[in-house]
């Protein structure tokens, strides 16, 4: 039997099925972090380069990779909702903006504190930082502007509008961020590329990577909740769900 | 009955964008004297050492010319939606994204090719060498009318939006950050003796992708503006 | 102990890293429950004065 998928892009449907979902994704994100940590702080070796500090890398790569990687995907669900004109898509894209704009601050956060030590100086406009820096710009973009709009259905289209036009553009910019850095002869050391990663160096940022997502998926699906509540408190369904919720 | 041919549209709408802006000369004239304003404080605060100054004269005259473009963004559409005409626009038969096209073009006119023929007397303030200047020229060029087309978005998506200005500049900004890299790259690079040619290329091609790509999505932003 | 929380004289950097964003995911979850618990309450009140005939 073929599942009908449109059928959780209505809110009424989809509200109570990210309320099921949920605790899982935040229990999986506990687990997954628990482990993680445990890799990276007493399973992987001390890096005979970079010593203790290295171990930043287990905060700093998962979150430089959600960030972009919840990028793309708000930028998919604006592409969504702006193609099929369903709501939720646009709920959606604004409930990831925070999350992704968090971790893109993360990132720079952790980088400028694995700078400090490695390279003698707490930001350096080496190629990543400055996209990473440039991409929370982007974040801070569409957040500003899907607020400064008042009528919920225009701020979602032109906010969404706005993510593809980045989405677009980001890689561009990354590429000409580069091309600029390597012009000016730059930082050599990078953060990613140790010489040589042990495996459990890897599995370790793998794991954290995991976790990170399962927190993001938890944490967007609880915000996506919010938006329906505060969009749709007038729906009938909306008593009707809140009540059975109450109930079980 | 044939309506004007595609040039035809975007020519009538050039037209009329340019005198509705030759009425208020002023206007015109404030993003110009902003530009020049901007570059010239930096002397004052960076110290009248010429090395220095011809170091960071190709960066100052670009962010400078950043700033300026985003400035006179507001008048692109705006008075337009206040009374009534870009609703008109939008029922008009003809592609809106052509006529959004005329807009920029007109924009760009005002805007921007005042900054490209006052920047060699910019560039000569900071003691650019003769390359340094044809080069600023040129790349600003190729760079200002990307500027204008990627900035026409971020106005078409800021409509009588309230903070209008600054928000425009927040959307627009990093997305301007290829133009700014490649253009004060190429008159840096003129500037050391080097050959311009690549940071030429790909502000070429990004000038290309804006002009295919910015009128279309610029005119799908009006619509959600107006929807 | 102390030599783990040491972190071979890397201690500010790395408890720096891992704390900052601790808190931050911390503040993102308080954030939200408070967002849901006004909301939620917001909606049991509309749901409460649609039953009374209350214009919201």
């Amino acid at each position: 039997m073929a599942v009908n998928w449109f059928k959780y892009s209505s809110p009424a449907s989809f509200y109570p099925l990210a309320g099921r979902v949920i605790p899982w994704f935040a229990a999986a994100a506990a687990v997954f972090t628990v482990i993680g940590l445990w890799i990276g702080f007493f399973v992987a070796p001390t890096d005979y380069q970079q010593g203790e500090a290295y171990r930043i890398i287990y905060i700093h790569v998962p979150a430089a990779w959600m960030s972009m990687f919840v990028y793309l995907v708000m930028a998919a669900y604006a592409a969504l909702g702006i193609v099929f004109n369903t709501r939720l898509s646009g709920y959606m894209a604004r409930a990831l903006a925070p999350t992704g704009a968090m971790f893109t601050f993360v990132a720079l956060w952790t980088g400028a504190l694995w700078g400090r030590p490695m390279w003698g100086a707490w930001w350096v406009w080496d190629a990543r930082l400055t996209s990473e820096l440039i991409l929370l710009f982007l974040y801070l973009g569409f957040i500003a502007l899907h607020s400064a709009i008042d009528d919920p259905r225009r701020a979602a289209r032109a906010s969404g509008l706005l993510a593809i036009v980045g989405a677009v553009n980001v890689p561009i910019i990354y590429f000409s961020v580069q091309w600029w850095n390597t012009l000016h002869q730059g930082a050599s050391i990078s953060l990613t590329q140790a010489p040589s990663m042990a495996k459990t160096m890897l599995a370790g940022m793998l794991v954290m990577a995991v976790a990170a997502w399962c927190y993001t998926v938890a944490v967007a699906l609880a915000r996506v909740r919010c938006e329906i509540l505060e969009r749709e408190r007038h729906a009938d369904w909306i008593g009707d769900a809140l009540a059975r919720e109450s109930r079980s | 009955m044939r309506g004007p041919g595609l040039a035809g549209i975007v020519g009538g709408v050039i037209v009329r964008d340019l005198t509705l802006a030759g009425r208020r000369p002023v206007d015109v004239m404030t993003a110009v004297i902003f530009f020049v304003i901007v570059v010239s404080l930096f002397p004052l605060a960076v110290g009248p050492e010429s090395r220095t100054l011809a170091t960071i004269a190709p960066g100052v005259v670009w962010v400078a010319a950043l700033l300026a473009s985003m400035l006179s963004l507001g008048r692109l559409f705006n008075a337009d939606y206040a009374d009534g005409t870009l609703e008109q626009m939008l029922l008009a038969p003809q592609p809106l994204s052509l006529i959004v096209l005329g807009k920029v073009a007109a924009h760009w006119l005002v805007a921007g090719a005042p900054l490209v023929l006052i920047s060699p007397l910019l560039g000569l303030q900071f003691g650019l060498p003769a390359e340094g200047l044809a080069m600023l020229a040129l790349a600003l060029l190729l760079g200002t009318p990307a500027l204008s087309l990627v900035g026409a978005l971020g106005a078409a998506l800021t409509i009588g939006v309230r903070g209008g200005g600054a928000l425009v500049s927040l959307l627009v900004l990093p997305l301007c950050v290829p133009v700014l890299i490649f253009g004060a790259g190429a008159v840096e690079a003129a500037v050391s003796g080097m050959d311009a040619g690549a940071h030429l290329s790909l502000l070429g091609a990004f000038l290309v992708m804006a002009l295919c790509f910015g009128p279309w999505v610029t005119a799908a932003a009006l619509r959600i503006a107006l929807d | 102990m102390t030599d783990f929380l040491a972190m071979g004289g890397y201690a500010t950097y790395v408890w720096g890293s891992f704390g900052v964003t601790a808190l931050l995911v911390l503040v993102e979850i308080l954030l939200l429950r408070r967002r849901r618990r006004t909301l939620l309450r917001r909606a049991g009140r509309t749901k409460r004065n649609v039953s009374m005939g209350v214009e919201t």
